[in-house]
């Protein structure tokens, strides 16, 4: 993906950065996003280390103000968008008969609307290149369903049904959509679960271990690659097995 | 400079992969043109592009032919 041009959100840390740095060691230009200053400081310092052409940007993928912005400035500065990974996401777990209406609604709009706004954002530029990828980093309790986590897994699923449906508006114009599905992979996001929970977990993995950030990052690099020219409107789930489709 | 009819049945003709002479005033672009839901998308922002102006949806529902074209064009931007 020689210089190619990728853009993706949540990219401080865990899978994104790990999204971020791989794009960028096969070739991309990259984009990172994060909420905070520290957080664009922590992209900027990886992709520099890595020798990566790329930069950091704020941006709240909540303000669709911030949203125009970022992509104006990354066509100031490299061009429009052909690689966009829809990676940013939170989670507020709590059982539903507790769950509160902004806990339920915060997920649907950072991790759902969010997906729907970027993607609409870099559509046109695509649509005119005849050329574009669209990753959205789903999960598999997206699929599976989890206990606490009707917010994230309706989201999540909701990231499935979107995908399809872009795949088919686009896919005349050499536009692909697809979705990575991980499972539990060792990230600040599954490190504040508790031991029990982890080791409950793994017993329910196959391949007995939590994923890597890498091992994400290499599903998503294939999807973003020309290897996967016929690939779309599909999930590349990236779980050690404990969900098989 | 050619005149707003040529230009409109120029970007038509590129946009929907046709032949300029099949590019009558009254040609819709579904149905005589065989243009999808996204190529007239697309049309739309080609005009746009064209002529530098923002068409609003609403308005660009009703742009169905050639000619429907070439009046918004005309009445809407300054190339009129």
């Amino acid at each position: 993906m020689e210089n190619k041009i990728a853009l993706v959100t949540g990219a401080s840390r865990g899978i994104g950065q790990a999204i971020a740095l791989k794009l960028g060691q096969l070739g991309a230009r990259v984009v990172g996003t994060a909420t905070t200053g520290s957080g664009v400081a922590v992209i900027n310092q990886y992709l520099e280390k890595a020798g990566i052409q790329g930069i950091g940007v704020i941006l709240n993928v909540n303000d669709a103000e911030q949203i125009n912005h970022t992509i104006q400035i990354i066509r100031e500065k490299f061009g429009e968008v052909e690689i966009l990974v829809n990676n940013a996401g939170i989670t507020r777990d709590n059982l539903l008969v507790r769950m509160k209406d902004e806990e339920w609604d915060e997920i649907i709009e950072t991790d759902l609307k969010s997906v729907f706004r970027l993607s609409r954002a870099v559509l046109r530029a695509m649509m005119k290149a005849r050329y574009g990828r669209i990753i959205n980093i789903s999960s598999v309790v997206g699929a599976m369903g989890n206990t606490g986590q009707a917010n994230y897994a309706a989201a999540k699923a909701g990231i499935f049904g979107f995908s399809k449906s872009l795949a088919r508006e686009v896919g005349s114009r050499n536009i692909t959509v697809n979705c990575v599905a991980p499972g539990f992979i060792d990230t600040d996001m599954t490190r504040s679960l508790a031991d029990e929970f982890q080791q409950n977990l793994i017993q329910h993995v196959p391949l007995g271990r939590l994923g890597r950030p890498e091992e994400v990052a290499s599903a998503v690099a294939f999807l973003a690659s020309s290897a996967a020219g016929y690939v779309t409107g599909t999930i590349l789930h990236v779980n050690g097995g404990m969900y098989m489709d | 400079m050619e005149n707003i009819e040529q230009r409109i049945k120029k970007i038509v003709a590129e946009q929907l992969g046709v032949n300029e002479a099949e590019v009558k005033n009254e040609s819709s672009f579904v149905n005589d043109l065989g243009a999808d839901s996204l190529d007239t998308v697309e049309l739309v922002m080609a005009l746009e592009e064209e002529f530098e102006c923002e068409i609003p949806d609403e308005q660009a529902e009703k742009i169905n032919t050639v000619q429907e074209a070439i009046d918004y064009v005309t009445a809407n931007t300054s190339a009129g």
